[in-house]
């Protein structure tokens, strides 16, 4: 007896020879398929999981930060700034902040310098991330040594380095004493980086910062809100390399379906016109077609996604090193907390198979509804 | 065995470790919160504001502290060269 299942299965195992038949064409033309939905897969996932640590660890940071702003461009901020803003109704803390960039010219690294306020150093000692002790090859115990502004060297005992789980946050952080901080970069006297504020009411936060903003028309308030919303909207399509991406994707799969849709080669347009002549009706066919684009269309995309998914939570997606490195020494070693974002998949789902598989019914229908004999010469 | 079967097993097979992959993701996340408690734990002591994901320029390094005309640091029509400028967005002033 022939159930519907038993009629599908024939179908497809007739589509499968068919394709087979033209193994070289269709085994590229998989390949190729395949290559695009991993690389937009790999895509998905990496920035959906770094998306979600950033908006994990972000909580933690701090409520409000007070820059400076002289022509534009980030200046310090006088601590006089500091009693004013702590005047202000609702707000619990200030403090100023003490942080800078350091350029490594031996190993061409760029570091980040800060002075911790909760855990304060010794003169003489640091910590540094796992980035900054990989790049200059130090352990725990060493002595790391940098250049003062007056081109001093400063030699530091290295306290301890910080967990490889923190590269993420810290990798390139060297953690030093205000007195070497000073020593270091010669800060003016009675100057931080910028303040840190936090408020007793976390409603009124808003209100604070328009308080200080018009308080200080040179000062540039920045909410924990903002510094999520930067990471939420980082690798954006907008973003000129995921534009490129995704565009060469979109268009790699409009190539694919206007290749299919622009007509059928004449070898199957006699296999339809001799399937056509030995009985088989119309729906017939599309069913054969159907089956043909949904047998490359979903094999490419279960091999994408799960290829894609293996590249960016088991391997740490070494083929989008290259480009996050750019031109930097120090990069961070870093592996994400494996996440699936199932409304993005169910997207490229959508996008890959759907568009192959109806390019592949049309052209079919077009030559299933002449005669067979026309068929069979043309 | 036919074609067919051969091809609905293989289909099975991809919906079987996606499957996995969706297991492994639930329980890699509920293992791994310990790491990121320590990382939120690290922002939360350091007070640190930004991911470590650029090092090459300090608007990148710092993506939220940076100033939106920091890319054209050297004239205003200094075109913005760092790769990872083309891969991050200044931030939305208010």
């Amino acid at each position: 007896m022939t159930t519907p299942f038993n009629r599908h299965k024939n179908i497809l195992e007739f589509a499968l020879s068919s394709l087979l038949r033209r193994k070289a064409k269709n085994l590229s033309l998989l390949g190729l398929y395949s290559l695009i939905v991993f690389i937009l897969a790999s895509l998905i996932f990496f920035v959906h999981a770094l998306k979600q640590e950033a908006a994990f660890i972000l909580r933690n940071a701090p409520e409000m930060v007070v820059q400076r702003q002289l022509a534009g461009r980030h200046d310090l901020i006088p601590l006089d700034y500091l009693t004013k803003i702590r005047a202000i109704r609702g707000v619990e803390s200030v403090t100023p902040r003490f942080w800078g960039y350091y350029y490594d010219p031996v190993f061409r690294a760029n570091y980040t310098i800060m002075v911790p306020d909760e855990k304060p150093l010794a003169p003489g000692e640091t910590i540094i991330g796992c980035g900054v002790a990989r790049v200059q090859r130090i352990a725990a115990g060493d002595i790391v040594t940098f250049r003062s502004h007056t081109n001093v060297p400063i030699l530091l005992n290295v306290r301890e380095i910080l967990s490889p789980e923190s590269e993420l946050v810290a990798s390139d952080l060297i953690l030093m004493s205000r007195q070497d901080f000073q020593e270091m970069f010669n800060l003016p006297r009675g100057q931080a980086t910028d303040l840190s504020v936090t408020v007793t009411n976390p409603d009124e936060l808003t209100t604070v910062a328009i308080k200080i903003a018009e308080l200080f028309p040179g000062a540039r308030p920045i909410l924990r809100s903002e510094m999520l919303s930067t990471y939420d909207s980082l690798f954006d399509w907008r973003g000129g390399m995921i534009t490129m991406i995704l565009l060469s994707a979109i268009l790699s799969f409009v190539i694919f379906a206007c290749d299919k849709s622009s007509g059928l080669s004449a070898e199957e347009r006699k296999e339809i016109g001799i399937l056509k002549s030995i009985g088989w009706n119309t729906p017939d066919i599309l069913l054969l077609k159907f089956w043909e684009g949904i047998a490359i269309s979903l094999s490419a995309f279960m091999v994408g996604s799960i290829l894609a998914y293996l590249h960016v939570f088991l391997f740490s997606a070494p083929f989008f090193a290259s480009a996050l490195k750019g031109w930097s020494v120090l990069y961070p070693e870093f592996r994400l907390v494996p996440a699936i974002n199932a409304y993005q998949l169910a997207i490229l789902f959508f996008l890959s198979v759907f568009p192959y598989t109806a390019a592949t019914i049309l052209p079919s229908w077009l030559a299933a509804t002449v005669e067979p004999d026309a068929a069979m010469r043309s | 065995m036919r074609k067919s079967s051969t091809f609905l097993l293989f289909m099975a097979f991809c919906i079987l470790v996606l499957a996995t992959f969706s297991l492994h993701a639930h329980f890699s996340s509920a293992g791994g919160m310990n790491n990121r408690r320590y990382r939120a734990q690290l922002v939360q002591e350091l007070g640190l504001t930004d991911l470590c994901l650029f090092t090459e320029a300090r608007y990148t390094r710092h993506l939220s502290m940076a100033d939106n005309h920091s890319a054209f640091q050297d004239h205003p029509v200094s075109l913005e060269h760092f790769p990872s400028g083309a891969l991050t967005m200044p931030r939305q002033f208010r």
